[in-house]
């Protein structure tokens, strides 16, 4: 991966350059942007949902015996909101959104499309590239919006239902405002914007240099995706620590 | 056939001392052929003599180690030149988009540089598929067409382009005798009707003998022989004599 860091950053860069062509690009961008998010708007309720309850169930039952059971909505609430619901879709989404982009760029790479876009002098950055890193740009920190409100019901659902805890609803959320703050959500939102770029970045390199035939995509799109994680978890590090000032 | 006339020109093509190493192993060894305007020319030679490296130099998917490339005696350097002359390259598989239609892979580049209104750029896409005898095809995708049909889309779509040098690399290849006798027939007729320079390159003897005005001929990344068919037929050398008369060792 770290050998090619620099092509990644420049590859960056030209989308850069590029955004001047957003505007010609949009329907593109558009039909990225829903297929992002029809092929992962289930995936990320269920996923929200059950992480919020098990957040709540592993935390809860402990604040409780401690006589803290006022906090179980904010340690839940900050939990979701600045961890687990920016690092967790941005998995998710490297996983689905990431692979699809570097097996369809890659598949167009090895079957000459790109090539033919080059003859017919159509930039494969405008093209390809731009569409989809403005579409996961837009659409992950949606999703990561989303994701934390139902993580939160998940947690306060669980609080309610279980023995352990019996926190009821209003009370879990009141706690979860108090403790929470707006700023906390749009740290999460800020730090999946981020991870999007990384996750749209490394795809689409990954998939403008990928070589051979299937086995070549195959390759690609492992690669996209595991580059895409370890990545993310290194700068989820470096922006909390940017973020914690 | 539309009768729709195309407003381009042929161009000459030079290329003089070009040469390409992958990996230290040369694949182009200097190579020097001169093409005329409105001329078809073909390229000949086995597998793996480099005639599609050879291409992608000409149309600029490759840079050379050396050498250079004329068009209309300009030299190939800048992409401002490349941008003042309309080349197209007809792609072995076709390489047309999977995720477009047939039409909307050959309006691409009018889309794309927004060259023309959309209800005009659907009538010309129209035309276009229709001189390939595509007609019907215009909403298909190109997994529904045939490996013959999409090498046709793919001409069309390098023709909407008004070319004045069009690259064809392998147009018969996979292809049945008649779908390959249909494809060099739609060649000669370009060549006919917009006077387009075409450059093919081949392993095809049949294509090469029945619409070359010249032939060259490139054996391991050299060019061994360029004349008319007659001429290269008749060339006295092992190599091009072994590759034109190649023929199974069945016992008469």
């Amino acid at each position: 991966m770290f050998e090619n860091i620099g092509e990644i950053i420049l590859l960056f860069w030209r989308t850069l350059l590029a955004l001047p062509q957003a505007w010609r690009q949009r329907d593109k961008v558009f039909d990225q942007f829903f297929e992002i998010g029809n092929a992962s708007l289930l995936m990320v309720c269920v996923l929200s949902f059950f992480i919020g309850a098990v957040i709540s169930l592993q935390t809860g039952p402990i604040l409780v015996e401690r006589s803290l059971a006022s906090a179980v909505g904010g340690v839940v609430g900050i939990a979701i909101a600045k961890e687990l619901a920016p690092v967790m879709m941005a998995i998710l989404i490297a996983g689905r959104i990431g692979s699809a982009m570097a097996a369809e760029i890659g598949s167009m790479r090895v079957y000459q499309e790109i090539d033919a876009l080059r003859t017919m002098n159509i930039n494969p950055i405008h093209y390809l590239v731009l569409p989809r890193i403005l579409a996961i740009a837009v659409a992950l920190p949606m999703l990561v919006v989303f994701s934390v409100l139902v993580g939160w019901f998940g947690g306060a659902m669980v609080a309610d239902m279980n023995h352990r805890m019996e926190i009821p609803f209003r009370v879990f959320f009141a706690n979860l405002r108090d403790i929470v703050e707006l700023k906390d959500v749009a740290n999460g939102v800020f730090k999946s914007f981020c991870f999007a770029i990384i996750i749209g970045v490394v795809s689409c390199h990954q998939g403008l240099v990928t070589i051979g035939g299937p086995r070549g995509i195959g390759r690609s799109v492992t690669k996209a995706v595991v580059n895409s994680i370890v990545l993310i978890v290194i700068f989820d590090y470096i922006l909390t620590r940017f973020l914690l000032k | 056939m539309s009768d729709n006339q195309n407003n381009s020109s042929g161009v000459g093509l030079v290329v003089r001392g070009l040469r390409k190493s992958f990996g230290g192993q040369e694949v182009l060894k200097g190579i020097d052929i001169a093409v005329k305007p409105g001329e078809i020319f073909v390229i000949m030679g086995p597998s793996g003599s480099g005639k599609s490296v050879l291409l992608k130099h000409l149309i600029g998917l490759e840079e050379p180690d050396a050498g250079e490339i004329f068009i209309n005696g300009e030299p190939l350097t800048t992409p401002e030149i490349a941008a003042k002359y309309r080349m197209a390259l007809v792609f072995q598989s076709g390489a047309l988009l999977n995720s477009l239609t047939v039409g909307e892979n050959v309006g691409l580049y009018l889309t794309e540089h927004r060259l023309k209104p959309a209800d005009e750029i659907k009538k010309i896409v129209e035309e276009k598929l229709a001189d390939v005898g595509l007609k019907d095809a215009v909403n298909k995708m190109p997994n529904e067409l045939s490996g013959g049909m999409k090498k046709r889309a793919a001409i069309a779509r390098a023709l909407v382009i008004e070319p004045q040098l069009i690259l064809y690399d392998e147009p018969t290849s996979e292809l049945d005798p008649v779908s390959a006798v249909v494809i060099g027939d739609e060649i000669l007729d370009l060549n006919h009707r917009i006077h387009v320079t075409s450059l093919v390159v081949s392993h095809d003897r049949d294509l090469a003998f029945g619409i070359a005005d010249r032939i060259a001929v490139i054996i391991d990344g050299e060019i061994v022989t360029v004349g008319t068919p007659d001429e290269v037929k008749n060339f006295n050398d092992p190599r091009v004599k072994g590759f034109l008369n190649a023929d199974f060792k069945r016992d008469k």
